[in-house]
């Protein structure tokens, strides 16, 4: 953990932002542009275009086709996926699923991971022992978390209940099975958020007669806001892509009660549904779009402080 | 005050052992027993130690049955061009990104950082792919990665050239180099921390993704998640628990070593990006 010291607060208070202090002192353009050509971008957006946008353009024109394994043809059909996954209660369902799963991932992880980081902040031998083992689910294929938790919870081993064979509650299990598998990552980055918050300033609360318990809550818990809104935003998004420790533990069960829209997406998919397919897609898509505007002005102001 | 700060002194190491036991202990400890246990024994897998150990024959077995050598060259030839691709591109693209602040610039990275939030179309790129003749090649795998981690590349690399100042690549440019020497000669040993970060992440991500390589490869090539994969769902290890969880112990071991010698390296490079 001893690298941690290499971001805080002394870069900040550093030189002036380079961007203002360049523009100043040289002319930009003709320089510029022999210095710094712009076909360097070249490669990585034509990467990120046949990549990453294209295919997202294909979601919103083959979502409202017919397109299906069993036949060549690819046919317009309008509206006619959305109207039949939402008749028959697929779309809001899934929605619904997607959004209670990414949202107890993200209190839960972040339960675990500061409550972790709390317990082994002092930088002992056995702390740093401990933080490598919180780190190992981490390292490990979700996939096989997954297979370890089926394992694990069967009836029997450690409850006599099955936990991941119930209607109501299983979500929530799983969602627990998740925060296991990322709280280490989250772990460190609070740790590192609470190495940030300067010595002096939690002496002068104590000087100034606050306990222990309120110097934690009322000053050290709101310098912590960055790391706090990189967990909750990386456990929210990451969540609402989740699959492989739904497909490992439930597969989607009992009864598709634990069907987030990716589960959703591949079976369908291996039916040679593909429009159908395609539109959970989109939906992901605009789910996690309309979601992501606030993370994204969150992200883009941070990069303005650095 | 004082006194409860010296019993929680006391007590700390006694919770942190407890807890690692608990909630580490116990899940690895079911992974290294059950795939230690013959057939029959690991049928209702538990907490039990084995009668007798078996873990050498049970990791032979999957060893071969799980085509551990082909899964394991498949999940390199995947990981290792698209760790390279993405960090080379990515960071020439950052670098001038992060120094020519134009208007254009400013939508470019805007669009180039999306990705990070924004889910990949998984349907949809089979679909290109085989309109490009790249479908279950594994170009067309490394390039949907490439599409997919491009984003946190940009952000994380973009980021850190605009702390570094100027004034070395000035002293390059006075000397006469060319743009593409600058980047190679004097940006990039810069960039090192950064791109140790990155490696990491993405490493970790592509390393053991299912879900993609589900829709881009499955079944034309093997990788270890896939065959893990493949190999639980399939009839031929149908609650063959014993194997599942030899095969779990094949594929974490990789990692699990490279951690091992560089785990402080690792913890730092992961913290390091995300609180500033």
């Amino acid at each position: 953990m001893s690298t941690v010291e290499t971001t805080p607060a002394l870069d900040r208070s550093g030189p002036p932002t380079p961007s203002v202090a360049r523009t100043g002192r040289r002319p930009a353009g003709r320089i510029n542009r022999q210095t710094h050509p712009m076909w360097f971008l070249g490669p990585a957006l034509a990467i990120l275009l046949v990549f990453f946008f294209l295919p997202t353009l294909f979601n919103f024109i083959y979502a409202f086709t017919d397109w299906s394994g069993f036949k060549a043809e690819i046919n317009p059909v309008g509206f006619a996926n959305f109207e039949d996954l939402a008749s028959n209660g697929t779309l809001w369902r899934a929605l619904r699923i997607t959004v209670v799963y990414a949202v107890l991932v993200a209190i839960f992880q972040n339960l675990f991971g500061f409550a972790l980081a709390v317990l082994l902040e002092r930088d002992t031998r056995l702390n740093r022992i401990a933080r490598v083992f919180f780190l190992i689910p981490v390292l490990m294929s979700a996939l096989a978390v997954g297979y370890i938790f089926q394992a694990l919870l069967k009836p029997g081993n450690l409850f006599t209940y099955a936990w991941l064979g119930d209607t109501t509650w299983t979500i929530v299990v799983v969602a627990v099975i998740h925060a296991w598998k990322w709280m280490g990552l989250s772990m460190l980055i609070y740790l590192a958020g609470l190495k940030t918050i300067p010595e002096d300033i939690i002496e002068a609360a104590r000087i100034d007669g606050a306990s222990r318990w309120r110097t934690f809550w009322r000053i050290r818990s709101p310098l912590l806001a960055p790391a706090v809104t990189f967990n909750v935003a990386t456990a929210l998004l990451g969540s609402m892509n989740g699959f492989d420790i739904v497909q490992a533990t439930t597969g989607g069960g009992p009864a598709r009660t634990t069907e987030i829209l990716n589960i959703f997406i591949y079976r369908t998919f291996g039916q040679g549904l593909f429009a159908q397919a395609t539109t959970m897609s989109l939906v992901l898509f605009l789910l996690v779009a309309l979601m992501a505007f606030p993370v994204i002005y969150v992200l883009r102001r941070r990069e303005a402080v650095l | 005050m004082n006194s409860d700060a010296q019993i929680w002194r006391r007590l700390q190491p006694i919770v942190t052992v407890l807890l690692v036991a608990s909630v580490i202990g116990i899940p690895l400890w079911l992974v290294v027993a059950t795939a230690g246990k013959s057939q029959g024994e690991a049928l209702n897998p538990n907490l039990s130690p084995p009668s007798e150990w078996h873990l050498w024959e049970n990791l032979r077995q999957v060893w071969t049955d799980g085509d551990v050598p082909a899964a394991f060259f498949g999940s390199l030839l995947v990981v290792v061009p698209t760790v390279f691709g993405v960090l080379a591109f990515g960071s020439l693209a950052s670098w001038v990104l992060a120094r020519r602040a134009t208007r254009l610039n400013a939508v470019l990275y805007a669009l180039g950082i999306s990705g990070i939030v924004l889910p990949p179309a998984v349907v949809t790129v089979v679909l290109l792919l085989r309109q490009l003749g790249l479908a279950g090649t594994a170009i067309g795998m490394i390039g949907v990665y490439m599409g997919i981690y491009m984003s946190t590349v940009i952000f994380f690399v973009t980021g850190f050239v605009r702390t570094i100042p100027e004034s070395l690549e000035e002293a390059a440019q006075i000397d006469g180099a060319g743009p593409l020497t600058v980047f190679r000669k004097v940006v990039l040993p810069m960039l090192r921390p950064v791109l140790a970060t990155a490696t990491i992440l993405i490493c970790l991500y592509v390393w053991n993704d299912v879900f993609y390589a589900f829709f881009v490869i499955g079944g034309r090539i093997d990788t270890l998640p896939l065959n893990l994969f493949r190999v639980a769902s399939a009839g031929l290890y149908l609650n063959n628990w014993h194997l599942i969880f030899a095969y779990v112990i094949l594929m974490s071991l990789p990692l699990i070593a490279v951690f091992a010698i560089a785990q402080r390296k690792i913890i730092s490079g992961i913290t390091s990006g995300a609180v500033k």
